[in-house]
């Protein structure tokens, strides 16, 4: 796997990308998510399938928002403002032209992939502080568009746009419950976009990227220009967040101002850091905690018995301590946690046999993390934590601000 | 594959709920009946109106403490949405689906609750008094298991704009309203009476936006004589204070939502102590012009008062005992009436075809429209003047619709609350 | 033309406020280079303090003297608790502590006082002046808001540029490795420089806390225009921030009066992006020369 070393950066692929490792291994990953999920969805009740819906369409957002900020160094506080597009992009299509579902969801990532066209522009001037407060400005400025009176009556204003729920295809018997069908097209588009995600990052894309944020000079020495590449990177990322308000758009049946309050955004970023920064896998983890603490932490609430007031902010507070605990206790996320975990097993492993070189690390799906990538753990504080498909750690990666 | 399909059909069949027909009902067993609820408990819009289902609930604990409705306590499980749509959606179908609730009831907010009025008559569950002025929940053909319950925006509209016709012919009038369907259905029912000549200005603002100079200055340059807000309680306040800035004295006139006299001395009390004046109640609030529907809060004689005042007492001593309190006891009152028409076996239809056939008298000083034809809730409200801290009567209530239909004063006295608060079965 | 100088003084008074908090962003942002989100939560808190101090009969000034000592204290022991940890990990691990934190202190306030807002008294009377028997939009109490952030701002430049203290500060801040060197107790200073941010955040709080209210959810829009208006000056220079503030004022008062109040954050938005284009490190960056 050349794509590890280095050096890698540097080398064009010799090779068929039809017969790349790498692609072999991220389509079977990705298949195998897709058997999993539909084992998940058809034996879960209605509920649960939304709330995996609820988590796959997050989990496109967050994984658009790592490869930008894990992979190109740029944030964005801003993702919940393309998320808005692509809902409205949605549910405008749906009301006025009835297409079909896939074509609705592509021009949801088109328009947004557009939209990301000019904030890119604008972002790739910016860095640091800077760039955050003008994508915060962004995730809080664009709602607002929805209530100007010139507008107000193509996006519904206040009250946003209802969109018709989608119907599951008749061949799948009249009964089949339309959760599982929200939980299918939202999976299988958080899968599409993991499975390109990661073969993009782990091409010549990814190292390009991950070579500009590392060193902007050097890689603009080596022929690589950083300001279309951030572009493109947020074009990218874009696109993956239109999908994920398209598919929210789907599943939850709205667009509306008040679906993309900046809080929205700021959860988004904060999937991506607890998940683990720059890891697709990561990003799964982070949409997961997204949908499933504050789940949990209002049920805890409402059966606690407490008075009002504390009720009420209880699962505020809970979602604000586990944000604080994980970031404390996991400065590498999640997924660099965990990978901390299996690192250490598999070098025992290793110490005792010391046979086989072949290191397996997926920058795809949970199902297919092996815990590898030992020599991630070897970052220190201030390298970045990466996705799986980067061997390039430890030097040159501070993060420069 | 085999292993899978029966393992979901397994999972699919614990998930069957009981159907509409049976006794047994979704969220009714043979010693409780539970209802769920989304309402904004934190964020933007928390602030008054997270108080309302605090006060249902402590309706509904009285009412259990009591015997409860035909031998069955009633569980509210009210879940937090923060006013956000997204929320709001998984929040109904977590107690739709999961919970299993009987019915929804006072789910909060136009944005957020017109996003979930598909799903829920789709799937058959009441969706009793939402807690919004939109007149957008009164549609019995397209959704027949949902019914409004406060005084829609538009009526509301139509009777302070007659109030302001009437009693400031020819003066100067501006407009002050949220820029959503509160304020735009609002302002739609004060023009059907408003000549338009006599609006000088019409200002909205965005709630989040508390600076609100500009457009109150906008309205003072106007000279207008009589603002009439749409406006929620903060708004108002934040009005108020930027006009006594500017040394602007016109006439206000506040929907019911934006004029509560305990909120709104309780968001200005600190600039009242400055004016030093000693007057009961808060200087800056007096003789604005308003609307109510429910028992005034300060109206000390007044039986529904007595009761809610006595629950609040008992149940939620912390929290201010204001028209949110009020709001909240009504309605739940109002739902524990249409669970006793609904009879001693519940059904999901049952209930609808109560609320369709009822005759309620209840907190309100109007009736309902409740009929086959309308699920709108209560069809008018009375004409009030703020008076030290509480509203002054004046005149009869008024009743309406939302169309062009006339405004009637309604005659028939305010039923007394029942001696022991519960509303009689049958 | 009434309408124009109203617009001008409205958007002043409220840009004095986006510029203390911006102050607090700056400070911070100088002493420990992070971003801090829970400055909106922190000052949310501390003028809840103020209010409790009023509520129970105590004056105007005490209450500011409790906002101020409390920030203080917050400031110094979320930087020792909460914040040391994270200060040598990637900075976006810094952004997610604080925005926990900032949810935590929301959740906080809610519990204990309530998501009713409340009332805070002005120091002074919110009358607005007359001028040629016109009123204007401007009050005795608007007069002390502006004055008392311009204060600050002088008191924080002769602190950082005349005194050894501010020395060591800037110091500890911009060459850690070599302050430690000539024995400055980096640690140290870098908790004084947020309890002084998280100081100019509580006075900011009361200052605002009359034309906003008190309650868990009423200074949001505070840390948003507080920190365009630290982007819009450049986060490494106070003067920036007062006059970002005070730009970012006027800029969404006359959106608010002459184009639509619904405009006003994306106003924001608008005059955000038209300086970074320009500037893109603020209007008072050091060097524009761009950092690699």
């Amino acid at each position: 796997m050349d794509v590890r070393r280095p050096l890698g950066a540097l080398r064009s692929p010799l090779r068929s990308p039809l017969l790349r490792p790498t692609l072999v291994r991220h389509s079977a990953a990705a298949l195998a998510a897709l058997l999993a999920l539909y084992v998940l969805t058809t034996s879960a009740a209605p509920y649960r399938n939304l709330e995996i819906a609820h988590a796959a369409y997050l989990t496109c957002a967050v994984a658009g928002l790592t490869v930008l900020t894990g992979l190109g160094g740029q944030i964005s506080l801003g993702h919940g403002a393309f998320m808005a597009v692509g809902a409205y992009t949605a549910a405008l299509v749906i009301a006025h032209w009835g297409w079909p579902l896939a074509a609705v969801l592509a021009a949801a990532a088109g328009v947004t992939a557009l939209a990301g066209v000019v904030v890119g522009a604008v972002a790739a001037r910016l860095e640091g502080p800077y760039l955050a407060g003008a994508t915060l400005a962004f995730a809080v400025g664009l709602p607002g568009l929805a209530n100007y009176e010139h507008l107000s009556g193509v996006l519904g204003g206040q009250n946003g746009l209802t969109v018709a729920p989608p119907v599951p295809p008749a061949r799948l018997g009249e009964t089949f419950p339309l959760e599982r069908w929200q939980a299918w097209i939202s999976c299988l588009g958080a899968v599409l976009t993991l499975f390109l995600l990661a073969n993009l990052t782990s091409g010549r894309f990814g190292r390009t990227l991950r070579a500009s944020r590392d060193d902007e000079i050097a890689a603009a020495l080596s022929g690589v220009r950083v300001a279309r590449l951030r572009i493109a990177a947020t074009v990218v990322s874009a696109a993956c967040a239109g999908l994920g308000g398209g598919l929210l758009a789907v599943v939850a049946t709205l667009a509306a101002p008040g679906a993309f309050p900046l809080t929205l955004s700021l959860q988004l970023i904060a999937a991506v850091i607890i998940g683990g920064l720059g890891s697709l896998a990561g990003a799964v983890w982070g949409a997961l905690i997204l949908v499933y603490v504050p789940t949990w932490a209002s049920d805890a609430a409402s059966s606690s018995g407490l008075s009002h007031n504390v009720a009420s902010n209880l699962p505020l507070a809970i979602y604000g301590l586990v944000l604080i605990a994980v970031t404390l206790a996991f400065p590498r996320g999640l997924q660099g946690g965990l990978r901390d975990v299996g690192g250490a097993a598999a070098r025992r492993v290793r110490s005792r046999a010391r046979t086989s070189r072949a290191r397996d690390d997926t920058p795809g799906l949970p199902a297919t993390h092996p815990g590898g990538a030992d020599e991630a753990s070897t970052d220190d504080a201030g390298a970045r934590p990466d996705d799986g498909g980067d061997g390039a750690g430890g030097r040159g990666e501070r993060l420069r601000r | 594959m085999t292993a899978v399909t029966a393992l979901a059909a397994a999972a699919s069949g614990c998930g069957g709920d009981g159907g509409d027909d049976s006794s047994s009902a979704p969220g009714v067993t043979a010693t409780t009946v539970t209802i769920g609820s989304h309402q904004p408990l934190t964020g933007p819009a928390a602030p008054g109106y997270s108080a309302n289902s605090a006060a249902s609930k402590a309706f509904f604990d009285y009412v259990n403490a009591n015997g409860g409705v035909h031998g069955r306590k009633i569980v509210y499980k009210y879940v937090d949405d923060a006013y956000n749509p997204t929320q709001t959606v998984g929040v109904v179908q977590k107690l739709v689906l999961q919970d299993k609730v009987f019915a929804i009831f006072n789910g909060l907010g136009t944005p957020t609750h017109s996003k979930v009025v598909d799903y829920l008559n789709a799937q058959r569950v009441p969706d009793l008094f939402v807690a919004s002025g939109c007149g957008c929940w009164d549609e019995p053909g397209k959704h027949p298991h949902t019914f409004g319950w406060q005084v829609d925006y538009i009526r509301e509209g139509k009777i302070l704009g007659d109030h302001v016709k009437k009693a400031f012919p020819g003066k100067k009038v501006a407009y002050f309203s949220q820029n959503d369907d509160f304020g735009q259905d609002g302002v739609k029912g004060l023009d059907k009476y408003i000549p338009k000549d006599q609006v000088v200005s019409r200002q909205t603002y965005q709630p989040g936006n508390t600076d609100v100079g500009a457009q109150v200055q906008a309205i003072a340059q106007a000279k207008a004589d009589v603002v009439v807000l749409f406006s929620i309680p903060t708004y108002t306040a934040l009005f108020r204070l930027a006009a006594l800035k500017l040394n602007y004295k016109p006439t206000f006139v506040v929907s019911n939502v934006g004029s509560d006299p305990i909120t709104l001395t309780g968001l200005l009390e600190s600039f009242a102590k400055q004016g030093g004046a000693q007057v009961k109640g808060n200087p800056l609030i007096q003789g604005m012009v308003t609307d109510g529907y429910l028992s005034a809060t300060g109206d000390t004689g007044n039986s529904w008062t007595a009761l809610f005042r006595k629950i609040h007492g008992q149940y939620i001593p912390k929290l201010p005992f204001n028209n949110n309190v009020v709001y909240g006891m009504s309605v739940a009152y109002t739902f524990v009436q249409a669970l006793q028409a609904a009879g001693a076996n519940p059904t999901r239809a049952g209930v609808v075809q109560a609320l369709e056939k009822s005759r309620f008298g209840g907190p309100g000083l109007v009736p309902f429209a409740y009929s086959k034809d309308s699920h709108a809730g209560y069809t008018g409200a009375r004409i009030g003047t703020i008076k030290g801290d509480l509203i002054a009567p004046e005149g009869q209530p008024l009743t309406t619709d939302d169309g062009d239909g006339p405004i009637q004063p309604y005659t028939a006295p305010q039923p007394q609350a029942p001696a022991n608060g519960i509303p009689p079965a049958g | 033309m009434v309408r124009f100088v109203n617009l001008t003084l409205a958007g002043i008074t409220s840009g004095a406020v986006f510029a203390a908090v911006a102050l607090a962003l700056v400070l911070i942002w100088r002493a420990t280079r992070i971003v801090n989100f829970a400055q909106g939560g922190m000052l949310m808190f501390t003028t809840f303090l103020a209010w409790s101090v009023i509520d129970h009969g105590g004056s105007y000034w005490l209450a500011l003297g409790t906002a101020l000592a409390s920030g203080l204290v917050l400031g110094a022991v979320l930087e020792r608790v909460v914040v040391r940890p994270v200060e040598s990990k990637p900075p976006l691990n810094a952004v997610i502590v604080t925005l926990g934190l900032y949810v935590l202190l929301q959740a906080a306030a809610g519990m204990i006082w309530g998501d009713t807002p409340h009332s805070y008294p002005p120091a002074f009377t919110i009358r607005g002046l007359s001028v040629a028997g016109e009123r204007l939009l401007l009050s005795p109490f608007d007069l002390f808001v502006i004055g008392a952030v311009a204060a600050v701002m002088v008191a924080l430049t002769l602190l950082f540029v005349r005194t050894d203290l501010g020395l060591r500060l800037r110091a500890a801040a911009f060459a850690p490795e070599i302050a430690r060197l000539q024995g400055v107790r980096v640690g140290r200073m870098l908790t004084l420089g947020w309890a002084l941010a998280a100081l100019v955040g509580s006075l900011a709080g009361v200052l605002v806390a009359p034309s906003v209210f008190v309650g868990p959810a009423q200074f949001d829009a505070m840390l948003v225009f507080g920190f365009t208006a630290a982007v819009i000056g450049g986060l490494d220079s106070p003067a920036g921030a007062v006059v970002g503030g005070l730009l970012l004022g006027c800029a969404l008062s006359y959106v608010s009066g002459y184009v639509s109040s619904d405009l006003v954050t994306f106003g924001a938005l608008a005059a955000l992006i038209t300086v970074l284009m320009v500037r893109p490190n603020g209007l008072f960056a050091a060097s524009a020369g761009r950092r690699v």
